[in-house]
């Protein structure tokens, strides 16, 4: 799906990155408060969800190409964080639900993890 | 890559600095990005130096992250003044951690920060002195052995 299919499904906000809503497409996701947790399994295209609001998400988006940045439980990205994800061109969207039900409703319309465990590496995620 | 193309580059970590943890990793990104090094290898630096910048903030009063780029390898160094590390084993062990609130808040300080880099290197070495402060030398191929 596309960022702007997502951000219909999800309710969801669009803070930054709006310009690319049409053209990222969007396979796997990464879900995850723990910024090192992200940096050792999420990768490179995936979405990231998470809670954690501060610029380090961004950062840490950045480090390993993810494609977008879904921040759930509704709460606020800092303004920082704003900043650095419009300067370094990460679309950043925002939404009400919690994170079980965010990767609960994406998993239904077809993204799947990003890894489907931690000891399966870079196995891809197929039923 | 000949040896005429091998560059670094060096920058200063200030301890306590939270707000702009990540600062110098994405600088350093940007750098290799630019000078089309591939994209795997630089994802694994920009780990690295995440990892290694979060814990010169964390844990020291200043320190150093140098990187070298030759037709080989990047190899990354972390130097910090502070603490140190009473014992890297378990510093090296998953899940271990001696963070603070500030530092769990800025979603790092799970114990995952040495094991990270050493997972992404493919070499590692670590050095640390007790009230001195601690250095890590990561190196991560850009060739096949």
């Amino acid at each position: 799906m596309n960022l702007s299919q997502l951000k219909e499904i999800l309710e969801a906000e669009v803070i930054c990155g709006l310009e690319k809503l049409e053209c990222v497409e969007i396979h796997t996701a990464f879900s995850a408060d723990l910024m090192s947790d992200v940096l050792a399994f999420a990768r490179s295209g995936c979405l990231l969800i998470t809670g954690l609001t501060t610029s380090q998400t961004v950062r840490t988006a950045f480090a390993l190409d993810i494609a977008a940045i879904l921040v759930c439980r509704g709460k606020e990205p800092q303004a920082q964080a704003v900043e650095i994800a419009r300067e370094l061109g990460i679309p950043l969207l925002r939404t009400e639900h919690i994170m079980f039900e965010t990767c609960g409703i994406l998993y239904r319309e077809g993204l799947r993890g990003c890894i489907c465990d931690v000891q399966a590496g870079d196995k891809p995620c197929v039923e | 890559m000949s040896s005429e193309d091998a560059f670094g580059g060096s920058y200063t970590v200030r301890g306590r600095d939270f707000i702009d943890a990540g600062l110098v990793s994405s600088q350093i990104k940007k750098l290799l990005k630019d000078r089309g090094i591939p994209e795997d290898v630089v994802r694994k630096v920009a780990v690295v130096t995440f990892e290694a910048e979060v814990n010169i903030i964390s844990y020291a009063e200043i320190g150093t992250i140098n990187f070298y780029v030759d037709h080989k390898a990047v190899t990354i160094e972390a130097m910090d003044k502070g603490q140190g590390i009473p014992n890297i084993d378990l510093a090296l062990q998953e899940g271990y951690s001696t963070a603070d609130d500030t530092i769990r808040d800025m979603g790092f300080g799970a114990g995952m920060g040495l094991p990270n880099i050493k997972k992404f290197s493919d070499e590692f070495e670590i050095v640390s002195i007790v009230g001195k402060g601690t250095t890590l030398k990561s190196v991560i191929r850009t060739v096949d052995k």
